[in-house]
């Protein structure tokens, strides 16, 4: 089965070499081996099904108006070992320690800005820096309540930082499902690996939107806002919703007045304390953002701004994931916690600094842009995999509007194998761990491993043909 | 329970209830539908067709084929079976976290059941069986229903939903079959006789009419049976008091303000049914049926209007 399994340059999650897996991988590649690629594609059917009756599907925009698309799921499990997790558990605790320190100063007395470690026009000219934020004080500093950082394997086996997802990042209720469809797959196999669980993710999600409320309410109402039925993530929010046992509500189920946020529900409106909103900042409040947006609630900023409602997370935390200023991000590190990053960035070109803008430009065959306000493999050029017209089309975007695209080097994302047309084959593969910060960070020990399933992609994103498989993170 | 969940739990119910009605009426009717191309056919259409409550081109209504098809498969007629089931599914994929997994799936799996049917060629030429699966899908789901999900306010609304439909319904299939029936004698021609038969049939009352009365058919006792029965699940009086008993319990749990005229619009309604005399019914049918048309839809309009879509100053600064 493992035929047309070639080796490139990059990191091979499974094998060290042909025929000489990996130690954690072990178990796996012999239970592989007793399996015939019929009895894999049965499990694949049957893993399929459950994806489709469940209704587990995300919406394409661009495409027909809301097809809904069930996420293609890989059969093979992706392992992490229990040392390598710790690293990456340690790392972005601190990293996101230091994240939300920085957005707490540059809303507030913006002392890293006056020191000169941040560029203040990097800061001020990224359109997701709100100044409706200034002074606000948030409940708890907590900007940052749900994060899910984008990390990579390079070429050396270390964990690197790809990007830092600080919005409204999604993608959690597919680490679940993912876990659950496995064991009923493989239960065998699963039970054979000490793999620690993430089911405890709803309960810790809930204790972290609770420790937002406001203090003097007992036994606060949280709800989860919605963009609604047509929404990509539609499904997660209600996943979520129900994980947690609370309402999840769209902008035409609440209300403001004076100041004060309700819910309208059959027995009269009920007061909310914490919102877990899956919305953009520009479409939460029509006074405030946009007002063409029929998604939020009008007044919400107010009643955010009277300390009377949470909102996870804080309005404006995109300046801290601009990609842009993620190259400032072991910097900033260094600056609140005097400590050196334990997860590297990857080396990235600020095309509004001019040296670095003549070498991207000479290069841009080589190297990946991106838009730097973008997300969801949106706005992108792959260099290597690019023709001649998208290369031009870039360069004229960035002579354009050099502050709106950052470059960085093609990355050889590392490969995982996956079950594809009855064969194994590697596919390049990132992993997404959740992050909480809520009285104190916690992190489940797993994540979302994304693959592209086309051979040699290096997109995950699942609106650009990208799938998932099941992480395990061990014990021992 | 937030206004809008009670809304789309409601709708989900009856639009659920609608494509398992509407299949069960075709069901019964296309076999002679397709058979007879002779003026007792005509005749037939003409009353599916009001029984429905749709309108439809002449070109449509007049070819059986084209007939079926259009209130079976035809996606883009919001009255035809496939239609139906992708609102009632579009309702409960707005609340999915609301009702319970079991009842997710399956509403999923009879909706991507009846698409790929609506687009199969062998589906369409032999539609029998997908009536039969819509009956069973929809069935299920009721089961399900009642076996998965706590019976607390969300489930009081999806029996308001249902059993709304089912009396509408219900009476909309009795008010068409006596239009112009004045006898109530024993029926004795055998093609009256089928046609009462197919009737009861298309509510799934033959059997259960039987037991009560034999199976000699009588207009009078048909009209009995349905409307007032207190024991059949499909008969007015049966649904009326679903309906009276959903909405006092959801009056107790949300101690809502205008809860009081809800309440006396149910009890009115049940108290009608049961305190009826088919004797005096028979008299004039067709105004008895308008009346309670009438009482279903004030009902409707105060469930909304109390629970649904009440005006927010009405709340605040009370």
């Amino acid at each position: 089965m493992f035929e047309s399994y070639q080796f490139d340059q990059a990191y091979d999650e499974m094998f060290v070499s042909s025929d000489d897996p990996r130690l954690p991988y072990q178990t796996l590649y012999e239970r592989l081996q007793e399996l015939t690629p019929e009895a894999l594609h049965q499990r694949q059917q049957a893993a399929d099904l459950m994806f489709l009756n469940q209704g587990i599907t995300f919406t394409v925009y661009g495409n027909e108006a809301g097809i809904e698309r069930v996420w293609p799921y890989d059969l093979l499990p992706r392992i992490v070992t229990n040392s390598e997790w710790s690293v990456v558990e340690r790392g972005l605790t601190q990293r996101i320690t230091a994240l939300n320190l920085f957005l707490n100063d540059i809303y507030h007395a913006g002392k890293i800005l006056q020191d000169g470690v941040v560029p203040r026009d990097l800061v001020y000219s990224c359109k997701h820096y709100r100044r409706e934020m200034r002074d606000l004080r948030v409940p708890r500093g907590r900007y940052i309540a749900v994060v899910g950082t984008d990390l990579v394997r390079l070429q050396d086996g270390q964990f690197a930082v790809l990007e830092d997802n600080l919005r409204v990042p999604s993608g959690v209720s597919y680490m679940l499902v993912n876990r659950q469809v496995m064991k009923r797959v493989f239960p065998l196999l699963f039970q054979r690996y000490n793999v620690r669980p993430v089911e405890h993710y709803g309960r810790a999600l809930l204790t972290t939107l609770q420790a937002l409320a406001p203090s003097e309410r007992q036994n606060p109402t949280i709800v989860l806002l919605t963009p609604g039925v047509y929404n990509s993530a539609y499904f997660e929010h209600t996943f979520l919703a129900r994980l947690m046992g609370i309402q999840l509500v769209e902008g035409r189920d609440l209300l403001v007045h004076e100041n004060i946020v309700y819910m309208r529900t059959t027995a009269g409106l009920q007061r909310v304390d914490v919102i877990y909103r899956r919305i953009d900042d520009d479409f939460l409040d029509p006074l405030a953002f946009r007002s063409d947006s029929t998604l939020g609630v009008a007044g919400l900023m107010n009643a955010y701004r009277a300390g009377n409602v949470a909102l996870a997370n804080a309005v404006g935390t995109g300046i801290a994931d601009d990609k842009a200023l993620y190259a400032y991000v072991p910097k900033i590190i260094r600056y609140y916690l005097d400590e050196e990053p334990i997860l590297p960035n990857i080396e990235t070109y600020l095309l509004t600094n001019d040296s670095d803008r003549a070498y991207v430009l000479e290069h841009l065959d080589e190297l990946v842009v991106k838009a730097v306000g973008e997300s969801g493999g949106y706005g992108m050029l792959i260099g290597p995999h690019s023709t001649r017209e998208q290369r031009d089309e870039f360069r004229q975007r960035i002579l354009a509007d050099p502050r709106n695209y950052i470059a960085q080097p093609t990355l050889a994302l590392s490969r995982a194998p996956c079950f594809i047309d009855g064969q194994i084959e590697p596919r390049h593969v990132d992993l997404r761990p959740y992050v909480l910060y809520g009285d104190q960070v916690t992190i489940v020990p797993g994540g979302l491993t994304r693959v592209a399933l086309q051979r040699g992609s290096l997109v995950v994103n699942s609106s650009q043909g990208g799938g998932s498989k099941d992480t395990w993170v061990l014990s021992e | 329970m937030l206004s809008r969940v009670a809304d789309s739990l409601y709708w989900m119910s009856r639009y659920l209830e609608r494509a398992e009605h509407t299949a069960r009426l075709l069901d019964v009717n296309l076999h002679q539908l397709l058979e007879q191309a002779s003026a007792p056919a005509d005749r037939r259409i003409a009353r599916l067709i009001a029984s429905l409550r749709v309108t439809l081109p002449a070109a449509i209504a007049e070819d059986p084929y084209a007939l079926t098809s259009t209130l079976t498969f035809d996606a883009a007629n919001p009255d035809s079976i496939v239609a139906a089931i992708a609102t009632a599914r579009e309702n409960a994929r707005q609340v999915r976290e609301q009702i319970s997994s079991e009842m997710w799936e399956q509403i999923n799996r009879l909706y991507l059941h009846v698409r790929r049917a609506g687009s199969d060629a062998d589906w369409r030429s032999e539609p029998q069986q997908f009536y039969i699966a819509v009956k069973e899908g929809a069935h299920l789901f009721q089961g399900i229903t009642d076996a998965t999900m706590s019976h607390d306010e969300g489930w009081q609304f999806i029996q308001v939903g249902r059993f709304m439909e089912r009396a509408s319904a219900t009476a909309a299939l009795l008010n068409v079959h006596f239009a112009g029936e004045q006898s109530n004698t024993l029926v004795s021609t055998s093609l009256e006789y089928l046609d009462w038969v197919g009737m009861l049939k298309s509510c799934t009352a033959f059997e259960a009419y039987c037991k009560v009365y034999t199976a000699e058919i009588h207009p009078e006792r048909i009209a009995e049976f349905l409307l007032l029965n207190a024991e059949f699940p499909r008969s007015v009086r049966f649904a009326a008091d679903a309906v009276q008993r959903a909405l006092h319990v959801i009056a107790r749990t949300t101690s809502a303000r205008n809860a009081g005229r809800v309440d006396r619009l149910a009890g009115r309604l049940r108290a009608t049914l049961d305190y009826g005399q088919v004797d005096e019914i028979m008299l004039d049918m067709q105004s008895y049926i308008e009346q309670l048309q009438r009482q279903f839809a004030q009902i409707h309009s105060a469930v909304n209007n109390t629970y649904v879509s009440y005006p927010a100053d009405s709340v605040i600064g009370a």
